[in-house]
């Protein structure tokens, strides 16, 4: 009999996180709408958005341990699909302002009429329909990431050569969105947003529906790539990562599972940015900028690759430390924390936090046979 | 520049000004040479007088005349005594004589001949007449140039005078051309002499020339139009070509930067295989390097200016070498086939030094001074050629040389082959395989220190100038091939030169664009760049 | 004389009667391939074919082309001139790349062992399986009762069963070699390129891995060996060929190549 144990869908790591997200999307708003203003438990609004903020980060560290940890392409060009669907997003909270602009121009965004422009671009046609906006935060992602790995995994552009590609990918597309010609608001970018979907985007109700929003878009996309990598098609991307001639000579086309990979985690990225935009109520083209995106990479590395669940912990717990230390006294010195960081996790901590962890478990349970996770567990070398 | 715009408005006066004083020279009828009666008529103390002098001063020739207005300008002309006789105020208020420029005999009191702004004019046009006449042959050019590119008909027969008293075959020519200039719009001349005309401006082949011979008009007789429209193929095919040629120079002018940017990369990249994503920081710190030089040379050695940087290269050198050995023996030697962890170990380090450097020297930019010899242009035909930008091309070509030798002739050139072909081998051999990583390493990183010193000359001196290089020049090197220096020159060269052809199309930031898009593409054809290593040991 | 060149009397297109009975007869069929890199003749002229059900060792110094031959008939390589056709001729191998070669039945076992470490031996088998490929059809894939009956088969042959459930990494030498094979077998190949089958293995391991080459044999697959081991080869007992220099020296029995002057000088010694 071949029939063995396969890993649950949901791993104990996966439950306990999905959980804790779960507790989090309820308890958050609870404690923001019904504790007293000041009691100790109170959650304020601007920390509700704050950790909505978190939950979109990591969501795109999700999109990133993807196609990192398991099928080895490490893009130094996520923070293009990020901002693309933020910039989807930002462009229907843009069309929604309607008269309330400076200008009060019913059509035309206040920086097209500073820019003495006369009629909408077409590519702004249909971002005030909400629905073609949501369509777009995936779809303008989505195909960029289908034409560039395309191209690129045809031609077997591996390793530091296509994280070297994507990451002139978004330094070329860094260098579009700053020009004004460009059509997306240039260097200021997009801002003012005054509602969404009808509901003032300022409004305490607004920002708690977007926090949960956040949080089941994170437990989605969690489920979503867990579902994806214990796959059979989960499975080839694994071995593409670890023997990728090998798998051609089995007879899969590893450049098609790359570029489904490749597009489902721009997808993901994607969602994330066009959820954060409407959080941080600006969107401007620094978030295309190459560091930004190599900054996701160590929020993964710091997490665990390959372990899904570490990315999304990498990602709250590095940016809840960047946002504590570049508030206070300490901001000067938070870049050497984060330059640091990147060195020492990469010397010490190879397999990030969840990984270490997962070590440490399986050899605890060596007699006790059952592999529960991880599924692959990531190798220590490239 | 301003310059030009200086030219452009001499010309404009210059013409107003010759007709006006055309117009006295006529009535005047002044003897050449002759300036007493001009000097005369300074006394009367009425503005047509003066205005009438001035006219004839300016057509006079007389070696005089140009002292005689200048100090007119200058509120320096001064008459009085009986009869009433002009003089020069020189220093201390002597009286000297305006022929002679000698202390007067006598000194009777005197007064300034008035100017109003009618009189103002004139001198201006005086000034402009008598430089096509100074005795200076690079004065007379100028002159002659801003008539030509005025066109006035009324300044013809200045021009004309000027001409037939002129010797310098300089200053003729630019005579010449600048009266066929004015011939090819003006009314009523023989279709031969127009052609001429046209002939003797399309032969000068500049942007002026284009301008010119477009103005033929459209009443000119049919073979004179066709003699402008070849000659303004002619013009504009050659034109092209110098554009073309200058576009070549500035494209092997940022191909040379990139090629020093890159280069120290093509050791630790295309040599070791580490990707140092600090490279750029390496970059800078050369450039920071050569601040802190000049400050001192500034405060203590005023003199050694000019020396600054030849003194700030070993220095750099030294300095980004010893911060590349300390990296590769604490962080990067641990990492050794593991190329992505390296990247982000390195750009770890990368945000450490730029934080470094910002905390030491603050977020501004820092100036960085040129020295003498690095300042000032010169032209070959109609390219413009600045010192700096040539020292840079020749700067990065001897680096480029200078480690082609190292690698070629020089034992741990030989050592570091050794080692990058085959580890064990040359460990077994005798050869420390750990202190040739380290030396290796240090190279690459003090190159990119020299390469600082001279970025320092173009760029803005600020933490962030590494950031700026580090992807441009890893696509020189993958574009050029991985392992092949001669790989980074040719990208890097190609790749700036690409660049700069691309710019008047495209813009600079969509050249930039498309250069990038066009390389990625490239990449994808060509995954090991330009200069390929082929054979069968690439793929394991 | 006149510059014009006279075409070759032998093309692709249109080989001459004898070349073109070869042809249809054989399952692969090498005609005259020539691969150079860097001015290194790795294969010269070779030509030889493989008949349907044949196996095939093939000797030879290092060196002499045998894992460039095996790179062009599994589309890795390029040839820089020369004919490769699969299946009786009727499909060009050289306009193909590795991965529709394998979809056409040519499995390839590689020198050093590789399997996918990070998988368990049973998906390494599963990986190999023949079946869907495509890429968002395996998202939703279902493993079939006739798949896993076929895999506990093979993990028979393999003699690993009893390691199904241990990653591919933590295999011994010789176990990884075996599971190499036996995903080749799970791929189910009309044709299996096997390179070092016995590298690293201890004299017992040897003579099983010639019975397993022997047993595949025997179910129809053609095989080609490449191999240094002339023990094994003997326990083969199939036709040899020796490469050297990029094209056949000596084809024949083992026997007849093993006494052939030149094979004693280049290869085996005196």
């Amino acid at each position: 009999m071949s029939m063995t144990r396969q890993p649950a869908l949901l791993g104990t790591s996966g439950l306990i996180f999905l959980a804790v997200l779960f507790v989090a999307a309820v308890l958050v708003p609870v404690l923001n709408l019904y504790a007293a203003p000041d009691s100790a438990v109170h959650v304020p609004t601007y920390v509700v958005s704050l950790l909505g903020k978190y939950l979109t980060y990591a969501l795109l560290a999700l999109s990133v341990d993807l196609i990192w940890g398991y099928v080895g392409i490490l893009s130094l060009g996520q923070g293009a699909f990020f901002a693309l669907g933020g910039y989807a997003m930002g462009m229907y909270l843009m069309r929604q302002i309607g008269t309330r602009g400076v200008y009060g121009d019913p059509v035309l965004p206040d920086f097209m009429v500073f820019l003495n422009w006369k009629e909408l671009p077409w590519f702004w046609y249909g971002f005030d329909m909400f629905p073609f906006a949501a369509l777009m935060v995936l779809l303008a992602p989505g195909l960029l990431a289908l034409v560039f790995g395309w191209f690129a995994f045809r031609s077997r552009v591996t390793g530091v050569y296509l994280s070297i590609i994507t990451q002139a990918m978004t330094f070329a597309l860094l260098l579009a969105f700053f020009r004004n010609d460009m059509g997306f608001g240039g260097n200021n970018g997009l801002t003012d947003f005054k509602d969404i979907l009808g509901f003032n985007i300022q409004a305490d109700g607004t920002r708690l529906t977007l926090f949960v929003l956040s949080a089941l878009a994170l437990g989605l996309g969690y489920i979503l790539c867990r579902f994806l990598v214990r796959s059979h098609f989960g499975k080839v991307l694994v071995a593409v990562r670890d023997a990728e001639t090998r798998v051609r000579f089995t007879g899969y086309r590893a450049e098609n599972y790359k570029l489904v990979a490749f597009v489902v985690s721009a997808m993901l990225a994607g969602i994330a940015g066009a959820l954060y935009v409407p959080q941080v109520g600006i969107i401007n083209p620094s978030e295309f900028s190459p560091a930004n995106s190599i900054e996701i990479i160590v929020w993964v590395a710091v997490g665990g690759r390959g372990t899904l669940v570490g990315a999304a912990l990498g990602a709250v717990l590095v940016n809840y430390a960047k946002t504590y230390f570049t508030s206070g006294m300490l901001a000067p010195y938070w870049l050497f924390m984060l330059g640091g960081l990147f060195v020492a996790v990469t010397l010490f901590l190879p397999k990030g936090i969840v990984g270490t962890y997962y070590d440490w478990r399986e050899k605890r349970r060596q007699h006790d046979d059952i592999p529960d996770e991880p599924l692959a567990t990531p190798r220590p070398a490239e | 520049m301003t310059s030009s715009a200086r030219l452009f408005r001499l010309a404009r006066v210059l013409c107003s000004a010759l007709a006006l004083l055309l117009a006295a020279a006529l009535v005047q009828r002044a003897e050449a040479q002759d300036i007493s009666a001009a000097l005369s008529q300074l006394t009367t103390n009425k503005y047509d007088d003066t205005e009438a002098a001035l006219g004839a001063l300016a057509l006079s020739g007389s070696p005089a005349a140009a002292g005689i207005v200048s100090a007119l300008a200058d509120g320096k002309l001064v008459f009085g005594g009986l009869p009433p006789r002009v003089f020069i105020e020189g220093p201390g208020g002597a009286l000297l004589d305006p022929l002679t420029m000698q202390p007067a005999a006598d000194a009777p009191a005197v007064k300034p001949v008035r100017v109003n702004n009618r009189v103002r004019r004139a001198i201006e046009a005086a000034n402009g007449a008598l430089s096509l006449v100074s005795p200076d042959a690079g004065k007379r050019r100028e002159a002659a140039l801003a008539v030509g590119r005025s066109r006035d008909e009324a300044a013809l027969p200045a021009l004309e005078m000027a001409l037939a008293k002129e010797s310098d075959p300089k200053v003729k020519s630019a005579m010449n051309l600048a009266r066929a200039s004015i011939l090819i719009a003006k009314e009523g001349i023989t279709p031969a002499e127009r052609i001429a005309a046209v002939e003797l401006v399309g032969a000068e082949g500049n942007q002026d020339a284009l301008a010119i011979l477009r103005s033929v008009p459209e009443s000119a007789a049919p073979e004179v139009k066709q003699a402008a429209a070849v000659a303004i193929e002619g013009i504009e095919r050659n034109l092209a070509m110098w554009g073309m040629a200058q576009n070549v120079w500035y494209g092997l002018s940022l191909g040379s930067v990139l090629l020093l940017a890159a280069i120290g990369l093509a050791i630790t990249f295309g040599v070791m295989g580490v990707i140092n994503m600090a490279h750029g920081e390496m970059v800078m710190l050369g450039a920071y390097t050569t601040f802190v030089v000049q400050e001192v040379i500034r405060t203590s050695y005023p003199g050694l200016f000019d020396a600054s940087l030849l003194i700030a290269i070993p220095l750099a050198f030294l300095f980004t070498g010893l911060i590349g050995v300390l990296i590769e023996r604490t962080v990067i030697r641990f990492l050794y086939g593991r190329a992505l962890e390296t990247l982000l170990a390195t750009w770890g380090i990368s945000l450490i030094l730029q934080q470094a450097i910002r905390t030491i020297f603050g977020p501004t930019n820092r100036e960085v001074g040129a020295p003498s010899w690095m300042s000032g242009s010169f032209e070959i035909g109609h390219l413009s050629i600045t010192s700096g930008r040539l020292w840079i091309i020749v700067f990065a070509l001897l680096v480029f040389f200078a480690l082609l030798a190292t690698l070629r002739l020089t034992r741990i050139g030989l050592e570091m082959r050794a080692v990058t072909q085959n580890r064990r081998m040359a460990a077994s051999m005798g050869i420390r395989t750990n202190w040739v990583d380290a030396m290796t390493f240090g190279l690459g990183s003090g190159i990119a220190g020299i390469a600082g010193v001279a970025l320092s000359q173009i760029d803005n001196v600020s933490p962030n100038l590494g950031q700026s290089y580090i992807i441009d020049s890893f696509l020189v090197v993958v574009f050029g091939g991985v392992g092949n220096l001669w790989g980074t020159l040719v990208g890097a060269m190609t790749l700036g030169v690409a660049n700069k052809l691309l710019e008047p199309y495209a813009g600079a930031v969509l050249g930039k664009i498309a250069l990038l898009v066009i390389v990625i593409l490239f990449i994808q054809k060509r995954p090991r760049g330009l200069f390929a290593l082929k054979g069968r040991s690439i793929e394991t | 004389m006149t510059d014009i060149a006279i075409p070759e009397p032998t093309t692709a297109a249109e080989p001459a009667p004898a070349a073109k009975k070869e042809l249809t007869e054989a399952l692969l069929y090498l005609d005259a391939v020539t691969v150079t890199f860097d001015g290194f003749r790795a294969l010269n002229a070779l030509s030889f074919t493989v008949d349907p059900g044949e196996m095939r060792a093939v000797i030879g110094p290092n060196g002499a082309g045998k894992t460039t031959m095996m790179d062009v008939i599994t589309g890795k390589t390029r040839p820089d001139r020369g004919d490769v056709f699969f299946n009786g001729g009727t499909t060009d191998l050289t306009k193909l790349d590795e991965t529709q070669i394998a979809t056409l039945g040519i499995g390839r076992k590689f020198q050093k062992p590789t399997v996918f470490e990070n998988h368990t031996v049973l998906d390494n088998l599963r990986l190999a399986l023949k079946g869907q490929r495509r890429a968002l059809p395996n998202i939703f894939h279902r493993e079939s009762a006739a798949a896993r009956e076929r895999i506990d088969e093979i993990f028979e042959t393999i003699r690993l069963t009893e390691h199904r459930d241990r990653l591919g990494g933590a295999l011994s030498h010789g176990q990884k070699q075996w599971l190499e094979i036996g995903m080749l077998l799970a791929q189910d190949p009309k044709l299996l390129l096997v390179d070092e089958p016995v590298a690293g293995m201890t004299d017992a391991e040897t003579a099983q891995t010639a019975e397993l080459l022997r047993e595949i044999n025997a179910n129809g697959h053609s095989v080609v060996v490449v191999e240094h081991d002339m023990t094994f080869v003997r326990d083969l007992g199939v036709r040899v060929m020796c490469l050297h220099e990029g094209s056949v020296l000596a084809e024949g029995t083992l026997d007849q190549v093993s006494a052939n002057e030149r094979v004693i000088e280049v290869y085996l010694g005196r």
